[in-house]
């Protein structure tokens, strides 16, 4: 590879061919603000934060698409460039609204940085501003297209990275707005409510349909009993909104602000995940032996299911009909639980607090009311409980371990990585394995399996059949996968889809970050977790065991397939 | 078989056509017809004369007589007189606006005289739906000399040599673009004709599909073979039907006579072109947002680097070269690179075609050599300001251009001079204004322009040209602050410096000229609330100069709002509360007694 | 064409033949890359406009999200998405027909129609838009009303002129 020697305000910096101005400064510490600039995006060179002078041009640069070349001189805070930086986010705020006190991302907004970063003291410009409604149809996401600057790349992460556009840009010039079609609203359209456009929003122009208001009222209510559910990757990312390093683990103090909020019971997710591998176990090898609707597709992950439905319906088939874990919960919650704890499920109050946008959606569908009540209540995300824990002024960081209730708070390391792309395949095939092969497994942990890649693919020998399974986390990835078996070029058994990348520890839901190592680090956590439990395959957990014994039967029998299994809709993207 | 004796021209250009050629041609049919010419007289549709203020144009070949504004009741007497007797009808020849002289000649005429027609040169001479008369005219003899008897790198050679610069606006070297898309390794490559001709008052490049489709198809043939292309595409406004139409049919012709298709001329080189229509954005002249429409998008502007000629549509070199660029190129081929480098100046050689309008008497298409001045272009050419007004400015450059004034009317037209003067040569829009326009109100007319079109993707364009408008809008509204202008300078500078493409480069341009040439008249709206130029309405304040009025009471009758009162033969007054400053009665006092 | 029937909606593409029309128009540029802008040209000869449900018949035919089709039809100005009259006036803005008093012809018409631009008179008979440059500079300022050009126009030529259109 060529390499390049370029001068950078003064400091000489040689990089490969190819690279861009802004990656070299990267390179050497230099500072260029960035906005419609996302590294996991495709370049835009639109907003024009990131100009720069190059010695030689006429005009300024956008650094963050501009290649570098030999012998290059890049200053990137001459007075031509301060100014346009300094005029470029003054017009952004000219087109603002100005509520950043009461706004959602208040002390978390990439504009409200820059203008800080910029000193920016007074907009000389007045005029009209965007006066648009707001969308509220989608149960998972809001938009604000007031707050919206623009920058792109929610649109981005939407085709890309979801392979979904249910947002896109429409309109010319002044009047450009990131919409849905017709702007009928998210709910009418083929959104999956993944919630990645709002990870990746600079502003307030997206955001989660804020569902804490319900929470706190069913709290406060003395005749209400609430119990609460915690997904596996809400541990592993909470902490970085109380100023914990990135990758804390923050399961015991987790329980106990929980406790302190007023959940009367506190009970996790892990426990139904565990329960999933029992019931989808079964599916798969019941499947399997009859060889029919191969390959079997998790389905967890409810951005997914709303993808299949929209995009692939005619693999619905291959979905396991099996609820997620969130849902098999909330089933048991006001029936099993109920009765074990004696309460009238009229008077329960179901709460998951999950790392997912989509799950909100999916708590509302209509069939899921096995119990004969809406199964679960409310569904806040990692960043609604942290809003929760602040507004209750809990000093979070310096909490006290708590543990989870039983039984129903009882999980194995199977549930808990269950969090993590690869973690559900991983879980059934601790289970599957055991089971066919009527022997413990050697090795607990299925390596093959696991890592980041979009697509991954393994063989696993099991009871002298070869097993081949897939792996894809991010909708784009699935949608990749799914046209390459359609296309006949490949050929699996077994495939673990998650809608967002990196799988739940990457959702819609969890805390804002802007380390590019982020999923890695709240991965790790969850494996670390998965090796320091006793019970690491679900099978063995003895609340589960205790459930199919005292209440549900046979994994697959009839009481399973009324509380735990359901079925899909074919609905239309358009 | 009968022997034709006579053409009969006419004009079937959009110009001519809204002034009814198409009844013109019936009846010429009809009245040869009558007189049983039918067999030995053809009368054709051509393509622009350029003269579109004196449509519909008829021209009689073999003798090239030129008649004028001719309707549909005159065919009788053409044919009859000229056709039948072989007397040239005087009535309809063309007049010069000064001497009042009849001239017969299309060459004699004070409009064609100083032109000099390279890229027009088949326009309005030949029957732009017919291949043979392309032909006949040494069409795709040029194209046939490249692919059998050149190397591309010759050709790439001779573009070069010409010295041809690219018509569509940023002047860049032709030879030199086509040697990058020559050299970049690829085995799939386009060429691209744009002729998405947005510039508000520029029609050259229709004019050219309208009338000479073939050129264009010839020297993209000629590009192809040079690049290493096999496909081309015209990229054409759909605001352009006979264009689209014209250009459809020439495509079919050369694709049925073998100049378009597999092995053309026998040898190895393959080329086809297709269409595709724009839809009504200006943004789309810009290249990388015109490849980004082809491909099917929101003609959205990509960054460049890469340029187009290394990655350009579906990520393959393409070459984009604009209409009047390329009808260029045949001639360069057919007549050698220094015979067209014999026209011109120093840095900018051959011809420019300019469209003449606005405040000027001989509206329409101009072709002249570089480096003549405007002073000829607007007076020799144009026949000057109509109404015996004065001359205040001209805009070239359309919206990305700018204004220049009296004192720069002998400044030669080629591409550096331009850009000296502080305006640039576009795509050849030449408008001209007479004393009666205000400079803000046009830079706010072009300003409207460029943020209408801006396509919105970066924000110093997208936000940056919406305020400069307010700020412009409250000036002419007669709300302007001190501190105004030097906010607009502010805006221009960070808008021209940061913009994504050139478009937003170029939006302030027509304000920053207009504040260097008539700073005052900004001054004058913001200071003074005043509109020089008497055209912002909420500036105006009507009022009946005594002295003049005579009292004869037109004003009153004809105003809208019972504002004006007066006794007969006495002079009138104007009430400045029920004023609504209408102009009306401006436009109908006979003695010019009100003033505003 | 079967497995292209829109399903997602009440239109009433089942029983409107202009939809079996666009059907072949889709069939016809589906292979060609960068089909859509073609394809909206046509659905716009044939319907007169873009609604909601010639989109989506549009992006299903094409396979493109509905976000793309409505980004691009919503981007360019010569789409419509709304109906209009039978005659549709054009009044051209380029800058010699500016410069000529183009602004006062679409005051004339506004105020003889009673409607302001881009909106259709009550009686579906005048759409009234105001265009870029058409080329006829020379005739400026200029309008067309469906496909007749009107050139060198007064104010108090607009009544004259639209009263001719029934």
């Amino acid at each position: 590879m060529e390499r390049i020697k370029l001068t950078i305000d003064g400091n000489p910096v040689e990089v490969e061919a190819g690279t861009t101005i802004l990656e070299a400064a990267q390179k050497i510490g230099v500072h260029i603000p960035t906005l419609c600039y996302h590294p996991e995006l495709r370049l835009e060179g639109a907003c024009r934060i990131c100009v720069v002078e190059v010695e030689g041009m006429r005009n300024l640069v956008a650094s963050c698409v501009y290649p570098v070349a030999n012998n290059m001189v890049v200053k990137t805070n001459s007075e031509a460039v301060r100014r346009a930086r300094r005029t470029i986010v003054e017009l952004l705020i000219a087109n603002h609204p100005q509520d950043c006190l009461v706004c959602s991302r208040h002390g978390e907004c990439e504009l409200q940085d820059l203008s800080r970063q910029l000193g920016i003291r007074k907009v000389r410009f007045s005029g009209e501003k965007r006066d648009l409604a707001l969308d509220e149809s989608s149960y998972s996401v809001v938009r604000d297209p007031n707050k919206c600057i623009l920058c792109g790349r929610c649109v981005r992460v939407c085709a890309e990275t979801q392979s979904v556009s249910a947002i896109g840009m429409a309109n010319r010039g002044s009047d450009s707005i990131v919409t849905t079609p017709f702007n009928l609203g998210l709910a009418e359209g083929p959104c999956v409510g993944c919630g990645q456009c709002i990870n990746v929003c600079p502003v307030a122009a997206l955001r989660e349909k804020d569902d804490t208001e319900r929470v706190w009222e069913a709290l406060q209510d003395s005749k209400t009993h609430v119990v609460v559910q915690v997904a596996p990757a809400v541990r592993a990312a909470l902490g970085e909104e109380f100023g914990l390093r990135a990758g804390s683990l923050v399961t015991g103090k987790l329980v106990t602000a929980l406790r302190k909020l007023g959940f009367d019971q506190v009970f996790d997710t892990q426990f139904a995940a565990d329960l999933t591998i029992m019931e989808e176990g079964h599916e798969f090898i019941s499947r399997l032996q009859k060889r029919e609707n191969l390959p079997l597709i998790t389905s967890c992950s409810p951005g997914w299911v709303s993808y299949c439905e929209r995009f692939y319906p005619d693999m619905l088939p291959h979905v396991s009909t099996c609820k997620s874990p969130q849902q098999m919960f909330g089933a048991l919650a006001k029936t099993y639980y109920a009765q074990k704890a004696g309460i009238n499920p009229a008077h329960i109050f179901s709460v998951s607090i999950m790392p997912c946008t989509a799950k909100k959606t999916e708590a509302a569908r209509a069939e899921m009311q096995a119990s004969g009540y809406r199964d679960v209540d409310a569904v806040i995300t990692t960043r609604e409980l942290a809003n929760m824990i602040r507004e209750a002024g809990i000093d979070f960081a310096n909490l006290s371990e708590g543990e989870f209730d039983l039984p129903m708070g009882m999980s194995t390391g199977a549930g808990t990585i269950f969090g993590i792309t690869g973690g559900v395949m991983e879980a059934a095939l601790r289970t599957v394995a055991e089971m066919l092969d009527g022997q413990e497994l050697p090795e607990v942990e299925f390596q093959q399996v696991r890592g980041f890649a979009g697509v991954r693919e393994a063989t696993v020998r099991i009871a002298g059949q070869d097993v081949r399974v897939a792996i894809a986390n991010g909708l784009a990835q699935a949608n990749r996968l799914l046209e390459r078996i359609k296309a006949g070029e490949a050929e699996y058994h077994f495939i673990e889809i998650m809608g967002c990348p990196g799988g739940c520890i990457g959702g819609g839901g969890q805390p804002l970050s802007k380390d590019p190592d982020i999923r890695m680090k709240r991965a790790t956590a969850l494996y670390r977790q998965d090796m320091l439990k006793k019970v690491r395959k679900s099978h063995e957990n003895p609340a589960v065991q205790e459930l199919y014994r005292s209440f549900l039967g046979e994994p697959n029998g009839e009481k399973a397939h009324q509380l735990l299994h359901t079925h899909y809709h074919a609905r239309s993207r358009y | 078989m009968s022997i034709i004796r006579s053409h009969v021209l006419v004009c079937g250009g959009t110009g001519c056509f809204s002034s009814g050629c198409k009844k013109v041609q019936a009846e010429l049919h009809a009245a040869l017809e009558r007189h049983g010419l039918a067999n030995e007289v053809r009368v054709v549709e051509s393509g622009c004369f350029g003269f579109c203020k004196m449509g519909p144009i008829v021209m009689v070949y073999p003798e090239g007589a030129f008649y004028c504004q001719v309707m549909p009741e005159d065919a009788e007497e053409l044919v009859k007189e000229h056709l039948l007797k072989g007397r040239v009808v005087e009535r309809l020849l063309y007049k010069e606006p000064v001497t009042e002289e009849s001239v017969a000649l299309f060459n004699d005429i004070g409009f064609y005289k100083k032109q000099h027609r390279v890229a027009l040169r088949n326009c309005g001479k030949i029957n732009p739906e017919s291949i043979e008369e392309y032909i006949a005219h040494d069409g795709y003899q040029a194209l046939a000399r490249a692919v059998t008897r050149m190397t591309p790198e010759e050709v790439i050679e001779e573009v070069k040599r010409s010295g041809l610069r690219g018509r569509g606006g940023g002047g860049f070297p032709v030879g030199r673009k086509w040697e990058f898309a020559r050299v970049s390794k690829d085995s799939i490559k386009y060429v691209v004709c744009n002729a998405d001709e947005g510039d508000p008052g520029a029609f050259m490049d229709r004019s050219i599909l309208e009338g000479d489709p073939h050129s264009v198809i010839e020297a993209m043939a000629i590009a192809g073979y040079a690049i290493g292309a096999s496909q081309g595409f015209v990229y054409v406004r759909a605001e352009y039907p006979i264009a689209v139409e014209r250009l459809s049919i020439a495509i079919k012709q050369a694709r049925e006579t073998g100049l378009l298709g597999k092995n053309i001329f026998g040898t190895d080189f393959s080329f086809d072109v297709g269409i595709r229509l724009g839809a009504g954005a200006f943004v789309c002249g810009e290249e990388t947002a015109l490849m980004t429409s082809i491909e099917g998008h929101r003609g959205t502007p990509r960054p460049r680097p890469p340029y187009p000629a290394v990655k350009g549509l579906w990520g393959k070199p393409t070459l984009i070269n604009n209409v009047e660029t390329l009808a260029n190129i045949p001639v360069i081929l057919l007549h050698g690179p220094d015979h067209f480098a014999s026209i011109g100046t120093e840095g900018s050689k051959g011809t420019k075609v300019f469209a003449l309008a606005g405040n000027i008497n001989n509206t329409g298409l101009v072709e002249v050599p570089m480096g003549t001045t405007l002073r000829e272009i607007v007076y020799d050419i144009g026949g000057g300001i109509p109404g015996g007004k004065a001359f205040k400015a001209c805009q070239t450059g359309g919206p990305s251009g700018g204004c220049l004034p009296a004192e720069l009317l002998d400044t030669p037209v080629d591409y550096d001079s331009l850009i000296a003067a502080g305006s640039m040569m576009g795509s050849g829009g030449l408008i001209v204004m007479d004393e009666d326009t205000c400079m803000v109100d046009v830079a706010r007319f072009f300003l409207e322009f460029t943020q209408d079109e801006s396509c919105g993707k970066c924000v110093p364009c997208r936000e940056g040209t919406k305020r400069m408008l307010e700020i412009l809008e409250r000036i002419t509204k007669g709300q302007g602050e001190e501190g105004d202008i030097q906010l607009l300078e502010e805006l221009a500078e960070v808008i021209s410096k940061a913009s994504l493409c050139g478009l937003g480069q170029t939006a302030p341009n027509p304000v920053l000229a207009t504040l260097r040439f008539f700073r005052h008249e900004y001054e004058a709206h913001i200071r003074d609330r005043r509109c020089p130029a008497g055209v912002c309405q909420a500036l105006l304040s009507y009022h009946i100069v005594a002295e003049k009025c005579k009292g004869c009471g037109l004003c009153k009758k004809v105003c809208p709002v019972e504002a004006i009162s007066g006794e007969l033969r006495q002079p009138h007054m104007i009430d400045k509360d029920k004023c609504i400053k209408c102009g009306a009665c401006v436009a109908k006092c006979p003695f010019k007694a009100i003033s505003r | 064409m079967e497995d292209r029937k829109c399903t997602g909606c009440n239109c009433q593409q089942g029983q409107d033949p202009r939809f079996e029309e666009l059907a072949k128009v889709i069939e016809e540029y589906r292979d060609m890359e960068g089909a859509l802008i073609m394809v909206l040209h046509k659905a716009q000869d044939i319907f007169g406009y873009l609604p909601e449900d010639v989109q989506k018949f549009v992006a299903q035919g094409l396979n493109l999200p509905l976000s793309e089709v409505y980004g691009v039809t919503t981007f360019y100005s010569y789409f419509s998405l709304k109906p209009r009259g039978k005659y549709r006036i054009a009044v051209c803005l380029g800058t010699a027909c500016y410069v000529r008093g183009a602004a006062e012809i679409v005051s004339a018409i506004e105020k003889h129609l009673n409607i302001k631009v881009n909106d259709t008179s009550s009686d579906g008979r005048f759409t009234l838009e105001v265009s870029r440059c058409i080329g006829a500079c020379g005739l400026a300022p200029v309008m067309t009303v469906n496909e007749d050009v009107y050139g060198r126009l007064t104010p108090d030529k607009i009544p004259e002129i639209l009263n001719r259109y029934e």
